[in-house]
């Protein structure tokens, strides 16, 4: 597991400059202000931040399903096609089939009324072109490779029949079914348990490893994101406010959101009444953003030129970069705040 | 000092729709015999996976449903015995804070005729007093006075629940139940709430029914926890003991799923990984091979502690000092590898 750095070939994904404009009824709101990021194949990248942020549109976007009339602009390439200039018919064939998207909610993801062979099956039959026989065979292989018990009994069971962990299981042997070059989770498990949530991570990094694909994770914890991604986003009001290797965005803490994000969460060890810090304020709606730092009315390291200008992307060290004109401040007060402190001690407590 | 609430022996079993016409309906049981007390101004967390009975238990707690079996008395009296006219005055003492703020509310209501229903339902309150008394909840939970005259939609996530927190305070209730009162908000919002349910508690005494499913939550804001595993409390201690020196194996498995901030867990992770799926497998096939009926503990086929004893009988919750009492045959044994514990939460935490 390296990070990915020098000389590479061309990258298998590649986002520049991504925006997205949706149609509201308040008028277009800018649902991504300029998103960029490249993915190799076997590498694995997390999206981390809290509703409204952008990260769900982003995962739209790459899989060409933004809603109707959004205004997309910059370059979206696999293996240097580009994608944003491709018609429906062209989409069709490259959704299930080169990229693949698990969901948050496995209830709807899954048609209730077809059972759940047929349903991994019709992928396969659609971009494979396999028979009945053939699909549905493929289909049972996919069932005991996500380890769904009893999987040949269960072929003609119908999603209601199942858990929640184990329809979350058949939403990703349909991913899976062809053999995707990229695989985009998004929160595969908010709507888990956490020991359910830790045995679907676990198969979701499994299968990314067995199949050297490209893993896009989504979530809003930062739990989740430092066990099972090697580089990770930061993203706020459409923007991507720190990004580098999980380690050293860990490590620094560079943006004052990320740090923010991080002294809020509630961990096991703390003592009792501890109060949490707050971010204080709340996350903007993405059409009354400001025209500087979209965090800067949350800062407590603002000054009157946050406010002013889109902050620019400034490199932390190599490949680790966060948006902040104060980022030498920022950087000192993560220093302060390390998390390392609070982790000493919820080891120590275990 | 004698408890606020006093739950004995509660048991609640739902029948299903039969499958076929001349079979007999399924039997859920939903709670099998839970029993705790709770003192006032304490915190009591409930934890426990979906369908362990966490909501069950809240909702017979509220007398929102009567119990199979058992009783539940609130400062000595059983609600479930009262008429229907008793148990209305009861309510004044027992409020309810909801998981999903956007369902909760009305929104065709004024925002002072939301939080000042429940002094309307009593009909104890004058009506120009009712609006007073919702602004000044209003304002003690961080909003505004002048907010009563606003809709819920007027609202984010984070506001709306300290609405939903002032119309449960409103009576100055004895006992607030909360079910999942932060799961739906975003990472900085919640800990606003958290530490404002703690605050409140300090200033006005309050008790509460903690329901999470969120480990690192209920160990901040709750003085003692029961751990519920399929209708029963497999364990219950102060969140120290439990997170410390877990004597059930189940509370040590939800201890160790939590993932944790940190990138170091993800080599760890990977380590693992094999070996937690093939485990989670061959658990999950073996759980369906025992019959749920059996007599033995219910979660002896995920436990790797599990002799032949735990198959044939199920364990009763014993007192193992310090308040701390586990439903365990090898509760002892699990307590005495608190080093092996400890190594095996290491392996896996940073």
């Amino acid at each position: 597991m390296s990070v990915a750095s020098g000389q590479l070939p061309a990258p298998l994904l590649e986002v520049q400059n991504l925006r997205v404009s949706l149609n509201t009824t308040r008028g277009p709101a800018e649902a991504l202000r300029g998103v960029s990021f490249s993915l190799q194949r076997g590498q694995t990248l997390g999206l981390i931040g809290e509703s409204g942020c952008g990260k769900s549109i982003t995962a739209l976007a790459l899989m060409g399903l933004l809603p109707e009339g959004a205004q997309v602009s910059g370059t979206l390439r696999l293996d240097g096609r580009d994608l944003l200039a491709l018609g429906e018919d062209d989409w069709c064939r490259l959704r299930g089939n080169r990229l693949a998207m698990v969901f948050q909610e496995p209830m709807t993801a899954l048609n209730p009324l077809h059972p759940i062979g047929r349903q991994i099956a019709e992928p396969l039959r659609l971009h494979k072109g396999l028979d009945a026989g053939a699909a549905r065979a493929e289909a049972l292989r996919l069932l005991q490779r996500v380890q769904l018990p009893q999987a040949a009994q269960r072929l003609d069971a119908y999603p209601h029949q199942l858990s929640g962990g184990q329809r979350q299981r058949v939403v990703i042997a349909i991913a899976l079914a062809c053999g995707p070059d990229v695989l985009i989770a998004d929160e595969p498990t908010t709507a888990l348990d956490v020991t359910i949530q830790r045995e679907v991570l676990d198969l979701i990094a499994l299968l990314v490893a067995e199949d050297g694909m490209a893993l896009l994770l989504i979530s809003h914890d930062l739990g989740v994101m430092a066990e099972n991604v090697q580089r990770m986003l930061v993203m706020y009001g459409g923007a991507v406010v720190e990004s580098g290797p999980t380690e050293a965005v860990f490590a620094r803490l560079a943006h004052p959101y990320t740090r923010g994000l991080f002294a809020a969460r509630p961990r096991l060890g703390l003592p009792r009444g501890h109060r949490l810090a707050t971010i204080p304020g709340r996350v903007p709606e993405l059409i009354d953003l400001p025209a500087g730092c979209g965090f800067a009315e949350r800062c407590t390291l603002a000054q009157p030129a946050c406010r002013s200008a889109a902050p620019p992307l400034l490199a932390v060290a190599p490949e680790h970069h966060a948006r902040c004109i104060r980022l030498d401040a920022s950087l000192a007060a993560s220093l302060g705040a390390s998390p390392d402190a609070a982790l000493v001690a919820t080891v120590g407590a275990l | 000092m004698s408890a606020l609430l006093q739950v004995d022996g509660l048991v609640k079993h739902y029948r299903l729709p039969r499958q076929r016409l001349l079979t007999a309906a399924p039997l859920v049981q939903a709670l099998q015999g839970v029993s705790f007390s709770l003192r006032a101004g304490r915190s009591l967390g409930v934890v426990g996976e979906s369908g362990s009975g966490k909501s069950t238990l809240a909702r017979l707690v509220m007398a929102l449903e009567s119990p199979t079996a058992g009783s539940v008395r609130l400062a000595g009296r059983d609600l479930h015995t009262l008429d229907a006219a008793a148990l209305r005055r009861a309510r004044a003492d027992l409020q309810m804070v909801f998981q999903d703020p956007f369902g909760s509310l009305d929104p065709r209501q004024t925002v002072g005729r939301i939080v000042a229903e429940p002094l309307a339902a009593q009909g104890s309150t004058p009506r120009a007093e009712q609006l007073d008394r919702a602004a000044a909840m209003l304002d003690a939970v961080g909003l505004r006075a002048s907010d009563v005259s606003k809709y819920p939609h007027e609202f984010s996530g984070g506001q709306r629940q300290r609405i939903a927190i002032a119309r449960a305070l409103v009576t100055h209730p004895k006992l607030i139940v909360a079910d999942e009162p932060v799961s739906a908000l975003d990472v900085s919002v919640q800990a606003q709430v958290l530490n404002l349910m703690q605050d409140l508690q300090d200033k006005l005494g309050v008790t509460y029914l903690f329901i999470s499913h969120d480990l690192a939550v209920v160990d901040l804001v709750c003085d003692e926890l029961i751990v519920l595993y399929q209708g029963r409390v497999v364990e219950q201690g102060t969140p120290e003991q439990l997170f410390i020196a877990a004597a059930h194996p189940y509370t040590r498995a939800l201890i160790s799923a939590v993932p944790r901030a940190h990138p170091a867990a993800q080599a760890d992770a990977a380590r693992r990984l094999r070996a937690v799926v093939q485990a989670a497998a061959a658990a999950a096939v073996a759980a369906e091979a025992e019959s749920p009926s059996g007599a033995g503990c219910a979660f002896a086929p995920r436990c790797r502690w599990a002799q032949p004893i735990c198959l044939q009988a199920a364990p009763a919750l014993r007192p193992l000092g310090d308040g701390q009492a586990a439903a365990c045959h090898r509760a002892e044994e699990v307590l005495a590898d608190r080093h092996a514990g400890a190594a095996e939460s290491a392996s896996i935490s940073p």
